[in-house]
C-alpha cells in the first residue's frame, strides 16, 4: 500500500492537475465552480504524497518522459520546494472557496481557467530543476496573473494592470538574458549541472546582476515595488490573496534557489556585496513599507504595502546567510503567505458589506462582521510577529542570527517593523470598534467567506505551534544547509 | 499524560476552552453563558485549590510542548507561580459575578465575556511561565485580550485609551522580545530557575546583561506602570469598571509586576543582581513612583482616575520589596502582590456600584453617600483603610514587612518612603471616607436607579463585600499556615542562600 503511493509520479500530478482542470473549467465553463473545488482538493491530496514521498525517500528527481537532463525537461522536489507547494496548496484551496462565494456570472467563467493556469504555473515554477524552465514558468504565471488582475474591470484596474504587464515582462526578460548568459558560458542550464561547474567570473557575475534585477523587480523589493499597491490593492479580492501570498513569492523563490545552489557556494567577494546589498533593500523596504502602510487611508491599500513590508524581511537572510535564518526567512514567508491571504479575504468581505474600505470609516465592522474581525486580526498577529504565530517563529529566528552573529542592527530593524505593523494594523482594528449607525444598504457577504479568511489565519497562527515537525519537512535534501556568506 | 502534566494545562484551558465558546454565543443566550463563565471560575479555582496542596506536598506539575529549535512551551506549578495563579484565580471568580452583573442588558456581551476569559487564561499561563519564552508569550497573549476590553464602549475616547495603552504595551513586548532573545543567544536557556542562572556568566557579558536587565525593567516596567510608563492606567479608565478591577488588580499590571519578581529572582538571581548593582537604581525607581503616584492621586477629582494613580503607587510597592535585597523585603513584597489585588478589587468594585447604581463618578459628589450605600462604602473603607496600612489590614502587613525588611538590609531611607506614601494615602483616601460618612447627602443623586431589596444589585454587592471581608480576615490570619505571608516566607526561603 505505501508504495503504491509511493510509486505514484506526485509532482508530475502537481502540475497537470491544474492545467487540466483549467482546460476543463474553460470547456465546460457551466461547471466551473465545482471543477475548480475538486481540483484543489485534489492537488492538496498530491502535495500530501508529494510529502510522504519525499519523507520517504529524501529529495526526488523526475525525468519526464525518461530523456532527464540535459536533453529533456527534468522536475525536482525537496524540503523547499515542498514547503512552497504546502504553502500553494492552502491558499490555493482556501482561494477555491473563497472565489466559489465571491465571483458569479461572467466573471466566475473567466476566473477558474486563470486561476487554475496560474496554479499550474506556480507548482512547476516550484519544481523546476532548470533555469529555463523556471523562466518559462515565471512568464507564464507573469500573463496569467495579469489578467486576473484586470479581472476586476474599471480603467484604475486596468491601468494597474497594464503597469504590471510591463513590470513583469521587464523583469523576465532581465532574467532571460542572465539565463542566456549562464548557457553560454557553462553550456547547460541544469541547476544540479551549474552547481558543479560554476565558477566566479565576470559573465557570471553579470548574469547574476540581470537575473536578480529581473526577479527583485517581480518580487517587488524596495525600491522597485512601485507598482505592487496599485495591482494588489485594484484586483478583485481573491485575486489580491494570491498574488501577495503566492505569486510574489516565485520569483523569490527563483531568486533563494539559485542563490543557495549555485551563487551563494563559490564564496566570491561580489556575493557577499549582493548579499549586503539585498539586506540593506530588505531593510528600507521594511521601514518604508510599514510607513507608507500606515499612511493609508484605504484598506486594500494598507494591506498591500504592508506587503512591500513583508517582503523586505525575506532578504534579511542574505547577509545573514546562516541556516537558522534561512529557516526564519522560509517560516515568514510560509506564514506571510497564510495570513496575508487571510487578510486580504477579510477586506474584500469588509468590502462587500460597507460598500468602501476607508479605513476611518469602518464602524462597528467588529459588531457585524465578527468573524472577518477575527480573520483580520488573527492574521495580524501574525504579520505583527507576535506570538504565538508563525510571524513570531520567523521574527524569533532572523533576531536571534542576527545578534548572534553580532549584526545587531538588523534585529533593530526587526523590533521597529513590528512595532509599524503594530500600528498600522491596530489602526484599522480601533476603528473597526468604533459605533456608528448602520449603513443604508449592507452588503451581503456569504458565510463562506468569512469562515474561509478566519480558517487561513488561524493556520498562521497555528504555525506557530508546529514548527519544529515543518524545519523537519523543510529540511529533507537540505536546501538550506546554511552556507556561511559575509 | 498523567495528572501531574494534565493539571498545569487544565489550570489554563480552564478559562479558554469557556472563552472561545462564549465567542460564538448569542447574545440572548444569556444562561449558557453565564453557566459556562461560572464554570470555568470555579474550575479554575478548584483546580489551583489542588495544585497549591499539591505542591505543599511536594508534587512536581509540568508540562513541555516543543515551540522553537531549542526552546519548549514550558508550563511548571512552582510556589510563586501557585501564589499568583491562586490571586488571579480567586479575583477572577469574584470579578467574572461581578462583570455578569455589571453588563446586565448591555450590548455585545458575548464578545467581552470571550476576551475576559482570555485576558484569565494568558494570567494563569504567565503565572505558570516555567521560561521566558512562554512568559513572553502569554504577556503578549494579555496585551492583546484586554484591548478589546479598553475600546469595549466604542466611543472615541475609548479608541483613543485604547490606542494609547496599545503604544505602551506594544512597544514593552517590543523591548521584552528583545531582552528574551539577546540573553537566549548569550545562555543558551530561559528556564527559571531559583536564584538565578546568569551568575556563573563570565564577566565579559556584564555590561551586556546590564543592558539586558534595563531592557527587561523598561519591557515589564510599562505593564506594572513604573515612571515613567505609567501613562496607559489612568486613561484606560474609560473601560467598564469589571475591566478596570481586571487591570488594576488580577491581570495587567500584576502582570508586569509578577515578571519583575520572575527576572530579578529566577532569571538573574538576587544576590547576583545586586552584585551588578543593579537593585539600587530599580528601588530608587520604584520609591519615585510610589510617591509620584499618591501625589498625583492627591489631585484626582474623578473617583477612578484617583484609584488608577493610587494603583501606580501601590503596585512599584512589590518592585521595591523585590528591589531592598533581603529575604524579610521580599517577603513584603510578593505578599503585596496578593493585599494590593485585593484591596484595590474591592475599591473598583466599589466605584463601579457607586458609578452604576447613583451616577457618581466624581470625589467632589460622594457627599453622605455612606447613608445611601452603607454595604458599598463600609467595603469601601476597609480598601481604603487597607491601603493606608491601618493594622490588622492586609496593607498593614504588607508595609510592616517592607519596612523590617528595609532596616534588615540596612537600606533605612527606605521608611521615609514608606512612612511619606502612607501619609499621603492617607491624604487621598480619608477625605472620601469622611465625606461619604459624615457629609450631609445632597437632595438628589446624579442618576440614580433602583434595585429594589439591596441598595444595589446583589451581583455587585456581593463581591466587595467578599473581598473586603478578605482583606480583613487575612489580616487578621496573616500568620497562620493558610495565608498568603506564610506562602510568601516559604518563597523567599528558596530564594537566599542559607
Amino acid at each position: 500500500m505505501t508504495g503504491d503511493i509511493v510509486g505514484i509520479p506526485w509532482a508530475v500530478l502537481l502540475i497537470l492537475l491544474p492545467l487540466m482542470g483549467g482546460m476543463a473549467c474553460f470547456l465546460l465553463p457551466s461547471l466551473s465552480k465545482s471543477l475548480g473545488l475538486v481540483c484543489a482538493l485534489a492537488i492538496l491530496v498530491a502535495v500530501g504524497g508529494l510529502g510522504w514521498q519525499l519523507a520517504e525517500n529524501g529529495a526526488q528527481r523526475y525525468a519526464i518522459g525518461g530523456w532527464g537532463a540535459p536533453l529533456g525537461i527534468d522536475l525536482y522536489a525537496d524540503g523547499l520546494s515542498l514547503l512552497m507547494l504546502v504553502m500553494a496548496a492552502l491558499v490555493g484551496l482556501g482561494v477555491s472557496v473563497y472565489s466559489s462565494a465571491y465571483f458569479n456570472g461572467d466573471k466566475a467563467r473567466h476566473f477558474w481557467p486563470l486561476w487554475l493556469f496560474l496554479w499550474a504555473a506556480l507548482n512547476a515554477l516550484f519544481l523546476s530543476a532548470d533555469i529555463f524552465n523556471l523562466y518559462v514558468t515565471l512568464e507564464l504565471l507573469g500573463l496569467a496573473a495579469v489578467a486576473l488582475v484586470a479581472l476586476a474591470g474599471g480603467a484604475e484596474t486596468l491601468n494597474a494592470a497594464m503597469r504590471y504587464l510591463l513590470v513583469s515582462l521587464l523583469g523576465s526578460l532581465f532574467y532571460l538574458l542572465g539565463v542566456a548568459l549562464i548557457y553560454h558560458s557553462f553550456g547547460s542550464v541544469d541547476i544540479a549541472i551549474l552547481a558543479q561547474r560554476m565558477e566566479s567570473s565576470p559573465a557570471v557575475w553579470s548574469a547574476v546582476g540581470l537575473m536578480s534585477a529581473g526577479l527583485l523587480l517581480k518580487t517587488a523589493l524596495f525600491p522597485m515595488h512601485f507598482w505592487l499597491p496599485a495591482a494588489h490593492a485594484s484586483a478583485p479580492a481573491p485575486v489580491s490573496a494570491l498574488l501577495s501570498a503566492l505569486v510574489v513569492k516565485a520569483p523569490f523563490y527563483i531568486l533563494l534557489r539559485l542563490w543557495l545552489e549555485i551563487f551563494s557556494p563559490t564564496g566570491a567577494e561580489p556575493g557577499q556585496l549582493l548579499g549586503q546589498l539585498l539586506g540593506l533593500l530588505g531593510a528600507a523596504a521594511v521601514l518604508w513599507g510599514g510607513i507608507q502602510a500606515l499612511r493609508q487611508t484605504r484598506l486594500k491599500l494598507l494591506i498591500a504595502y504592508s506587503t512591500v513590508a513583508q517582503l523586505g524581511y525575506l532578504f534579511l537572510a542574505f547577509p545573514l546567510g546562516t541556516s537558522m535564518a534561512w529557516k526564519g526567512v522560509l517560516y515568514m514567508l510560509l506564514s506571510h503567505g497564510l495570513a496575508k491571504a487571510a487578510m486580504f479575504m477579510a477586506a474584500g468581505n469588509i468590502l462587500r458589506f460597507c460598500g468602501h474600505d476607508r479605513i476611518t470609516d469602518l464602524d462597528g465592522v467588529a459588531q457585524r462582521l465578527p468573524l472577518t474581525l477575527a480573520a483580520f486580526s488573527l492574521a495580524g498577529v501574525s504579520i505583527m510577529g507576535l506570538p504565538p504565530s508563525g510571524g513570531f517563529v520567523a521574527k524569533w529566528l532572523l533576531l536571534e542570527t542576527s545578534i548572534r552573529s553580532g549584526q545587531w542592527w538588523w534585529a533593530v530593524i526587526l523590533i521597529l517593523g513590528g512595532l509599524l505593523a503594530a500600528a498600522y494594523i491596530f489602526k484599522v482594528i480601533g476603528h473597526a470598534f468604533t459605533q456608528a449607525e448602520v449603513p443604508s444598504k449592507p452588503g451581503v457577504v456569504p458565510a463562506r467567506m468569512e469562515w474561509t479568511a478566519l480558517m487561513l489565519a488561524f493556520a498562521a497562527i497555528l504555525l506557530g505551534f508546529i514548527a519544529p515537525a515543518v524545519f523537519e519537512l523543510m529540511a529533507i535534501g537540505t536546501p538550506v544547509s546554511g552556507v556561511a556568506v559575509g | 499524560m498523567n495528572l501531574t502534566t494534565l493539571l498545569p494545562l487544565m489550570l489554563v484551558a480552564s478559562s479558554l476552552v469557556p472563552g472561545v465558546i462564549i465567542f460564538f454565543l448569542d447574545e440572548k443566550q444569556v444562561v449558557a453563558r453565564i453557566s459556562l463563565n461560572m464554570a470555568g471560575a470555579l474550575l479554575k479555582l478548584a483546580l489551583a485549590g489542588v495544585m497549591l496542596w499539591g505542591v505543599v506536598h511536594g508534587y512536581h506539575y509540568e508540562i513541555r510542548l516543543p515551540l522553537l529549535p531549542g526552546i519548549d512551551l514550558f508550563l511548571r506549578a512552582g510556589p510563586l507561580a501557585m501564589l499568583f495563579v491562586t490571586l488571579s484565580a480567586t479575583l477572577w471568580l469574584v470579578t467574572t459575578v461581578y462583570a455578569i452583573g455589571y453588563l446586565e442588558d448591555s450590548p455585545h456581551r458575548s464578545r467581552f465575556f470571550g476576551f475576559f476569559s482570555l485576558c484569565v487564561t494568558a494570567t494563569a499561563g504567565l503565572a505558570l511561565a516555567g521560561n521566558l519564552l512562554t512568559f513572553l508569550l502569554f504577556y503578549e497573549l494579555l496585551t492583546l485580550a484586554t484591548y478589546p476590553l479598553i475600546v469595549h464602549r466604542g466611543t472615541e475616547v475609548a479608541r483613543l485609551a485604547g490606542r494609547n495603552y496599545l503604544i505602551y504595551t506594544v512597544g514593552g513586548g517590543a523591548l521584552l522580545l528583545l531582552a528574551t532573545v539577546w540573553l537566549y543567544t548569550l545562555t543558551g536557556t530561559l528556564e527559571f530557575t531559583a536564584r538565578g542562572f546568569l551568575s556563573g556568566l563570565d564577566a565579559v557579558h556584564h555590561p551586556a546583561l546590564i543592558v539586558i536587565f534595563v531592557l527587561f525593567i523598561a519591557g515589564l516596567g510599562v505593564k506594572a506602570a513604573l515612571l515613567p510608563f505609567h501613562g496607559w492606567l489612568p486613561q484606560a479608565m474609560v473601560a467598564p469598571a469589571p475591566v478596570s478591577a481586571l487591570l488594576h488588580a488580577v491581570a495587567v499590571v500584576k502582570a508586569g509586576a509578577f515578571g519583575i519578581v520572575r527576572v530579578v529572582y529566577d532569571v538573574f538571581g538576587i544576590e547576583f543582581a545586586a552584585d551588578l548593582g543593579l537593585t539600587l537604581p530599580l528601588a530608587l525607581l520604584a520609591s519615585a513612583t510610589i510617591i509620584y503616584g499618591s501625589v498625583r492621586a492627591l489631585f484626582q477629582d474623578d473617583l477612578k482616575r484617583r484609584l488608577a494613580f493610587s494603583t501606580v503607587s501601590q503596585v512599584s510597592y512589590i518592585a521595591l520589596g523585590v528591589a531592598v535585597v533581603g529575604p524579610i523585603a521580599t517577603i513584603g513584597g510578593l505578599v503585596h502582590l496578593v493585599h494590593q489585588g485585593i484591596q484595590k478589587v474591592t475599591l473598583f468594585f466599589c466605584a463601579g456600584n457607586l458609578a452604576e447604581t447613583l451616577g457618581i463618578h466624581k470625589v467632589s459628589e460622594m457627599n453622605g453617600v455612606a447613608r445611601r450605600m452603607p454595604w458599598t462604602m463600609t467595603a469601601f473603607t476597609i480598601g481604603a483603610f487597607g491601603m493606608i496600612g491601618v493594622p490588622p489590614l492586609t496593607g498593614f502587613i504588607s508595609k510592616w514587612y517592607l519596612g523590617m525588611g528595609a532596616l534588615d538590609a540596612g537600606q533605612n531611607w527606605v521608611i521615609f518612603i514608606l512612612a511619606g506614601s502612607s501619609l499621603l494615602n492617607a491624604a487621598y483616601f480619608l477625605p472620601i471616607v469622611y465625606a461619604a460618612w459624615f457629609k450631609p447627602p445632597p437632595p438628589a443623586w446624579p442618576h440614580e436607579r433602583s434595585f429594589g431589596r439591596f441598595e444595589t444589585a446583589w451581583a455587585l454587592l456581593l463581591p466587595p463585600i467578599v473581598t473586603a471581608a478578605l482583606t480583613v480576615s487575612l489580616g487578621l490570619l496573616a500568620s497562620s499556615p493558610i495565608s498568603p505571608l506564610e506562602w510568601a516566607r516559604f518563597i523567599a526561603s528558596r530564594e537566599f542562600s542559607p
